[in-house]
């Protein structure tokens, strides 16, 4: 197994190569990658692959990685039943 | 930058801007720079629920949705597009929920089929035959197409983009209009924080922004952004086809390929503005209609919730053509929460009032004028 093949993003299969591949392609910012692969998108919101994506545009972009625009967390922090939700409404 | 002038300068980087871009290329005009402040589909283009619907109520929309679809059949081809914009005809499912409406949709569907777009009505316990778990109390009746359906807003965005590139039109991302010089009722440059571009021509798809952009060539436009809500629940197993659309309730619930739900509600009283954060009311209503009328979807979890604007219109019509007295100023905007489903048709529209001054299918009802006219469009089939 190379490089290439680590999976980035485990909630959406999503490998090294392929992240390499869209850089190359021109998607230079975390938000453009997640839209047009889903990296990212899935259950864990991006907890541990934002962060290898960073360090991936910040090394092929030859900028710090503070200088990588991070997108910003959307709620809910973690995977709500939209059922329970409901239930906290008061006279439901 | 690399152009300081162009014979056309598209404003904003949403599905209509690169639509409107690839067009004009695609007709010979590829002296066109597209201006977008951040990236590629950051607005409401990237941040929509992407259904594609013909079910209207008036001739004009139907007849622009119809062929919008027509466009999105073809697109991947079309655009030499990999993978694909994802663009599927699951149908859209309109439910009525009082006499008024039923007879509303009932015209509807006389008017669509009319116009060649397939429609069926349906009544309650018929509608369980696309979606059986369905709540049907208090459903009058319901309409369904089977050819609207949704498409990945992200992959069409870039898909237009990637084509209008290949045919030499420049994309900037990262570079923000400040300003528009005219003269004489005459554009001259588009001033950006990165130059300027000398330019005759300038066509106005900065969504919700568009009044703020009119503005800077001293144009008057009623549009203004508008916040509404949506989320997305874990993927599971296909288990409803189309979409699933009540004006009564105001709500919408689609599953995507990718098996996820997508779903939203309009809140009330939601001001004129700019804001696009969540609020936790919506996810309570959002949750209490959806336990009532598709009650196994709310036992998803949901794992991400986000807003966007829509560009709203006086009369929640698109505002398409020319402006004057400004020449060679071109609006398409106004969407009003439509706007991703017209945009193949818009960007073929806008590319030929461009080059010819003239386009296929007459759009002079949708002109900015109609407001100073009195003469609002007036569609009985949207939602908010
Ligand atoms: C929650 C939600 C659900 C929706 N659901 C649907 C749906 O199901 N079907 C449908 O058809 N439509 C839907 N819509 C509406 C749809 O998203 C819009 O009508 C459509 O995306 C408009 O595309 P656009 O390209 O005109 O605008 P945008 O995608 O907003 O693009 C405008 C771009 O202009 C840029 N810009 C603004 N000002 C400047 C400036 N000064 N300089 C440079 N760039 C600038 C912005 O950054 C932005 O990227 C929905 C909208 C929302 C918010």
């Amino acid at each position: 197994m190379t490089d290439d093949d680590i999976i980035i993003c485990r909630c959406e299969d999503i490998t090294l190569r392929q992240i390499r591949e869209l850089i190359a392609q021109g998607y230079h910012t975390i938000d453009e990658i997640k839209r047009v692969s889903r990296a990212g998108m899935g259950p864990c919101q991006g907890r541990t692959c934002r962060q290898l994506i960073a360090r991936e545009l910040a090394g092929a972009l030859g900028v710090p990685i503070e200088q990588v625009e991070m997108p910003t967390f959307r709620p809910p922090s973690r995977p709500v039943l939209l059922s329970t939700i409901a239930r906290g409404e008061a006279d439901e | 930058m690399s152009r300081n002038s162009a014979d056309v300068v598209v404003i904003g980087g949403g599905v209509v801007g690169c639509a409107v871009a690839f067009e004009l290329a695609q007709r010979g005009c590829t002296n066109v720079v597209l201006l977008e402040r951040n990236t590629l589909a950051s607005g409401s283009s990237g941040r929509c629920g992407a259904g594609v619907r013909q079910q209207f109520g008036t001739e004009l929309n139907c007849v622009l949705a119809r062929e919008a679809v027509r466009i999105f059949e073809k697109m991947d081809e079309r655009l030499d597009y990999q993978p694909s914009v994802e663009f599927r005809q699951s149908g859209y499912l309109m439910l009525a929920y009082s006499d008024h409406q039923w007879e509303q949709f009932q015209r509807n569907v006389a008017l669509e089929r009319s116009l060649d777009i397939d429609v069926k009505t349906l009544t309650p316990r018929q509608t369980l035959d696309i979606v059986p778990f369905l709540n049907i109390d208090g459903m009058v009746g319901a309409t369904f197409c089977q050819e609207d359906g949704h498409a990945n807003p992200f992959h069409t965005t870039f898909a237009y983009a990637r084509a209008a590139r290949r045919l030499g039109v420049e994309i900037l991302t990262h570079t923000e209009v400040c300003g528009i010089e005219v003269e004489n009722d005459q554009i001259k440059s588009v001033v950006t924080d990165r130059g300027v571009i000398a330019t005759s021509t300038v066509v106005n798809c900065a969504g919700a922004y568009s009044g703020k952009v009119a503005a800077m060539a001293g144009i008057d436009l009623p549009v203004w952004g508008e916040r509404h809500q949506i989320l997305i629940t874990e993927p599971v197993e296909p288990i409803m086809g189309p979409m699933v659309i009540s004006f009564h309730h105001d709500f919408y619930c689609q599953q995507v390929p990718h098996g996820s739900f997508i779903m939203g509600i309009g809140m009330p009283g939601e001001p004129k503005g700019y804001s696009i954060h969540s609020s936790v009311d919506f996810l309570e209503g959002m949750a209490v209609t959806l336990r009532q009328l598709l009650p196994p979807v709310a036992q998803l979890r949901v794992v991400r919730q986000w807003a966007g604007l829509y560009d709203r219109s006086p009369d929640a019509q698109p505002i398409l053509g020319e402006c004057p007295p400004v020449e060679r100023f071109f609006n398409a905007n106004g969407f009003s929460g439509h706007g991703f489903m017209l945009s193949p048709i818009v960007g073929v529209i806008m590319a030929e009032l461009v080059t010819t001054g003239r386009s296929s299918i007459d759009i002079s009802k949708l002109d900015a004028g109609r407001f100073a006219r009195g003469e609002l469009v007036l569609e009985p089939t949207v939602v908010g």
